[in-house]
């Protein structure tokens, strides 16, 4: 292969990028020997086990997500913007619309959520790490480097441009050569396992590790909405897992599941895609109804309304979510007993989603409101997420789905529920629980200022596609004719775009502003929270509570304060000593080990891949062996610790 | 002594600290999450059954008799895996040992029929590159025999770890989940042999 | 399972290998040594293997035991779930076929 064939080449907008990724490693290299951090990252960051560590490490990867998607689709606006566009030739204009669901969906959404979990779901069922904090560092380092793997194709060897969905024949060997295609199918195949082990992981956590006292309808919401992703992700994830080895083998090892020769079937490919791509959706949502939840119980001063209805919807919506899959392709020509059956479960899973909606609402009904920006962020979810919602069903009903599909009015509809459904929460997360890991809360004037910015630009963006929709402009495509009409309101839509680009900055500003700025938090609940996360001092000691607190009913926190009952007396308390488990420099070892695997998949260099699996069995032996018995902390210690975060607060 | 480390003698062995029941249950877990990916491998060779562009049909090439083999030496694994939990249990490390050697033993003589059984069928002119049809056996049944495979090597792992460090609460938790692992692999070969190879004749 | 029955010969073990072995036969001759309908031949051998898999599941998994509640529901769910991927694509993708081929 020619070193020009290997580097993407030819376009300016790459050479940029080439240069900006080299100067920040640089940077990053430069700053990291300087102030002598090689050893501080690798004990501190790289090994840890630490389930708020690894939280924070998955919530900035999915912010850096964030922004190369969101680079993506400024460029697509920009291309959009007027008709008759040459800014992107269409297969670089493929390129960007492909890398932008993926990244979003992926390497965006989920991580965002599951670093949420990561962070919170351990504090609030009052448990001092997760059921297996070795396999919690697998899940992060596999999913960074998935990742990384999925994020370099646009440097070396080409982007993938078949779409986030990957249709065959279009992501085949025949219309899609090279390996663009190849860095999708393993860079999310790497992820994957780390998406898996979570699932596995977070659900025996919530089952087996919860404080004494807390049963499961005592559990917090976000704990609950956790756990049902869980169970989707274990479901799900093995679906595509399978799917995206299939198609490996066709394009890489010459099988023939979903070509067009020898028998293959392009629609099999479609069928398994979605029959984990339904519950993905889920998996993005659920976990962004618990924040809201949270968050409007919190700062309404009121338990959640309806909390067991709340409860059984979300698990109604686990079984159901398995068997709508059908509703992303009803137009590839299924009969009518089909289309209906699957009509008729989509239209069903509109219900439990409609009774949390007014769950919301009467939590919030003569509560005493306070409004700040994690409390905006949950308000302006409600109407956003019903537009989005009711279109869902819209798109729902078979026979109008003919209309609809491939057209804006479906781009608008996924953008309006992943958008103010699952960014919202991860903004609205981030904002809530932020001083409990770094002691401080964000800017409340900035936050504000970036809510209403990214709100107004996002419903600029996207309202207008629905009728772009209606107009007849198709999805996916690179430019369109004057006489077509639609450029009036893609230049609104891209004016959206723009807001919506200001508002993510000025969030990210707000981050370093505060850091900087923001006066520390001297109490562990700022919020005058309600769950026993908010019994921890801020920021968290590394092993949580010094001692496991017992749980009496619903908002436990809440209850203890109410009560008026003492605070933990850390000199009274026959405190004992905690058991935690030792950092390993396997999981990130193992990563790149598997990150290598897959390169040299993607390059059909065998070689490479062959040598790097045989190193992840070597680490997997090496793992084998560890007897990995953790180390205790003596109660002194514990006494120092707690003594020195509590003295702030006085 | 904390809570995490508490042993708990009314137990049997591999159950009795709080380590163990957690990572015995996410193993009960994760053999779900095999279950929905066997599952699709079944869903995906069901659905391209018959396409067989124009390699050789299943009827012409498969024979019941290596089936059979297979499918005994599998069973017996299965129950010799079981006695060495039994064994285990009893508190005999040899047991445990000898029938865990065993079911090794019979995991291998199932690859080598398994192997055998595949290098026919390429010579017959049936491989991954035929058609859909083989391309999804050959993933199937090749999905399953990388999965005994990885078990006979994370077996020999255990089986160097007993040797060492004796029968102690880990070293039983790792031999019980190894145990589960293997039962599994039967549970799969069940459906194998009735879905594939038997309605493969039939039909 | 009382500690005592530990130390004994393993009953469990020895029935469900000899049913094993006895259920495997009789698929094999249900379905290629009698004359029934292809349907029925599934149904029966579908419904043989299951039962063979509960054997495993029961008497050689020891499924009962630890947290036996969410073991059985969680091996109960994956099956419901196995059925519903492999129904339904099945149903799904024929559907397609046929209406392909109209």
């Amino acid at each position: 292969m020619q070193l020009d064939e290997f580097f993407v080449t030819g376009d300016p907008l790459i050479y940029g990028a080439d240069v900006s990724i080299i100067l920040s490693l640089i940077g990053i290299i430069f700053v990291l020997t300087k102030y002598k951090k090689w050893k501080w990252l690798w004990n501190e960051w790289l090994t840890t086990v630490d389930h708020k560590k690894l939280g924070v490490m998955y919530i900035i990867s999915a912010v850096l997500m964030l922004f190369r998607g969101g680079v993506d689709a400024m460029l697509m606006r920009a291309q959009l913007t007027l008709p008759n566009n040459e800014f992107l030739d269409s297969s670089h204009y493929n390129e960007i619309f492909t890398t932008h669901g993926t990244i979003m969906i992926i390497f965006m959404a989920m991580p965002f959520l599951i670093g949420l979990m990561n962070v919170v779901v351990p504090l609030q069922i009052g448990a001092r790490d997760v059921a297996y904090p070795f396999l919690n560092a697998v899940s992060f380092w596999t999913f960074f480097m998935g990742a990384m793997l999925f994020n370099i194709s646009f440097i070396i060897g080409g982007s993938p441009s078949a779409g986030w969905t990957s249709y065959v024949p279009m992501a085949g060997n025949e219309l899609s050569p090279g390996p663009g295609q190849n860095y999708y199918l393993l860079g999310l195949q790497v992820a994957g396992i780390g998406t898996l082990l979570t699932g596995i992981n977070f659900l025996v956590t919530i089952l087996k590790m919860r404080a004494p006292g807390m049963t499961l309808m005592r559990m917090p919401m976000f704990t609950w909405s956790s756990a049902i992703t869980c169970v989707l992700i274990i479901f799900a994830f093995p679906v595509l897992t399978v799917a995206l080895a299939l198609m490996t083998l066709d394009r890489i090892f010459g099988a023939h599941f979903f070509t067009l020769m020898d028998g293959g079937m392009p629609m099999l490919w479609a069928n398994l895609f979605w029959i984990w791509g339904h519950p993905e959706v889920y998996i993005v949502i659920l976990p962004a109804f618990g924040i809201f939840s949270e968050v409007i119980s919190t700062f309404s001063r009121k338990n959640l309304f309806g909390y067991k209805a709340m409860v059984y919807s979300m698990v109604v919506i686990a079984l159901l979510s398995f068997i709508v899959w059908v509703h992303h392709f009803f137009t590839m020509g299924a009969d009518a007993s089909v289309n209906s059956f699957f009509s008729l479960t989509t239209m069903a899973i509109a219900i439990p989603t409609g009774v949390k909606i007014f769950n919301w609402l009467l939590t919030l009904y003569k509560g005493r409101i306070k409004i700040n920006t994690a409390m905006l962020w949950s308000l302006a979810f409600i109407p956003n997420f019903v537009i989005g919602g009711v279109t869902g069903v819209m798109l729902a009903m078979a026979a109008a789905d003919y209309q609809y599909h491939n057209t804006y009015f479906l781009v608008a509809h996924f953008h309006y529920v992943l958008i103010s459904g699952t960014v919202y929460a991860c903004f609205a997360g981030l904002y809530y629980w932020y001083p409990k890991v770094f002691g401080h809360k964000l800017n409340e004037t900035l936050g504000k200022i970036s809510f209403w910015i990214f709100v107004i630009g996002f419903n600029v963006c996207f309202f207008p596609m629905y009728f772009l929709g209606f107009a007849g402009m198709p999805r996916r495509v690179h430019t369109y004719a004057e006489d077509t009409g639609w450029f009036e309101l893609n230049a609104v839509a891209s004016v959206g775009g723009v807001l919506m680009a200001i508002g993510f900055v000025i969030i990210v500003y707000n981050i370093y502003y505060s850091i900087r700025y923001a006066e520390r938090v001297k109490t562990g609940d700022p919020w005058d929270g309600r769950t026993l996360e908010w019994s921890t001092p801020a920021p968290v000691p590394y092993y949580n509570f010094a001692k496991i607190p017992d749980v009496h009913g619903l908002d436990p926190y809440w209850q203890i304060k109410k009560e008026g009952k003492q605070e933990l007396d850390i000199e009274e308390e026959r405190l004992e000593q905690i058991h935690m488990p030792d950092n390993s420099g396997v999981p990130v070892i193992m990563s790149v080990l598997l990150f290598i695997a897959g390169f040299g998949l993607v390059f059909e260099w065998m070689w490479m891949a062959i040598a790097a699996t045989i190193g992840v069995i070597v680490t997997m032996i090496m793992r084998s062996f560890d007897p990995d018995e953790g180390h205790h902390v003596e109660v002194e210690e514990i006494k120092e610790i707690e003594r020195n975060v509590r003295r702030k607060e006085d | 002594m904390s809570h995490d480390e508490a042993i708990d003698p009314n137990q049997p062995l591999e159950f009795q600290t709080e380590k163990s029941r957690l990572n015995i249950l996410g193993f009960w877990i994760f053999l779900g999450a095999e279950i929905a990916l066997f599952g699709t491998l079944f869903a995906t060779y069901f659905v391209l059954t018959g396409r067989l562009a124009d390699g050789p049909g299943p009827s012409e090439l498969f024979e019941l008799r290596g089936v059979l083999i297979e499918t005994f030496i599998l069973l017996t694994s299965s129950f010799t895996c079981g006695i060495a939990i039994h064994e285990m249990r009893r508190g005999s490390r040899k047991g445990l040992m000898i029938w865990f050697i065993l079911t090794m033993l019979l995991g291998l003589g199932f690859l080598y029929f398994e192997i055998e059984e595949f290098i026919h069928y390429i010579h017959e002119g049936a491989s991954l590159q035929t058609s859909a049809f083989w391309s999804a056996f050959f993933t199937l049944l090749g999905t399953h025999g990388a999965h005994v495979s990885l078990g006979i090597g994370w077996m020999t792992m255990i089986l160097i770890q007993l040797a060492r460090n004796g029968l102690n609460s880990t070293t039983a938790r790792k031999a019980f989940i190894i145990s589960l692992y293997w039962h599994f692999l039967d549970v799969v070969w069940i459906f194998i042999f009735t879905g594939v190879y038997l309605l493969g004749m039939v039909m | 399972m009382t500690q005592n029955s530990h130390s004994n010969f393993p009953w469990n073990h020895v029935i469900g290998f000899i049913l094993s072995i006895a259920l495997t036969l009789l698929s094999v001759w249900i379905a290629l040594y009698t004359s029934l309908s292809i349907t029925a031949i599934i149904w029966i051998i579908v419904s043989l293997a299951i039962i063979q898999a509960g054997i495993q599941l029961f008497m050689f998994m020891h499924i009962r035991e630890g947290e036996g509640g969410a073991q059985v529901f969680t091996m109960v769910y994956s099956a419901i779930i196995g059925v519903i991927i492999v129904a339904g694509t099945i149903w799904v993708i024929n559907s397609m076929m046929h209406s392909m081929s109209m």
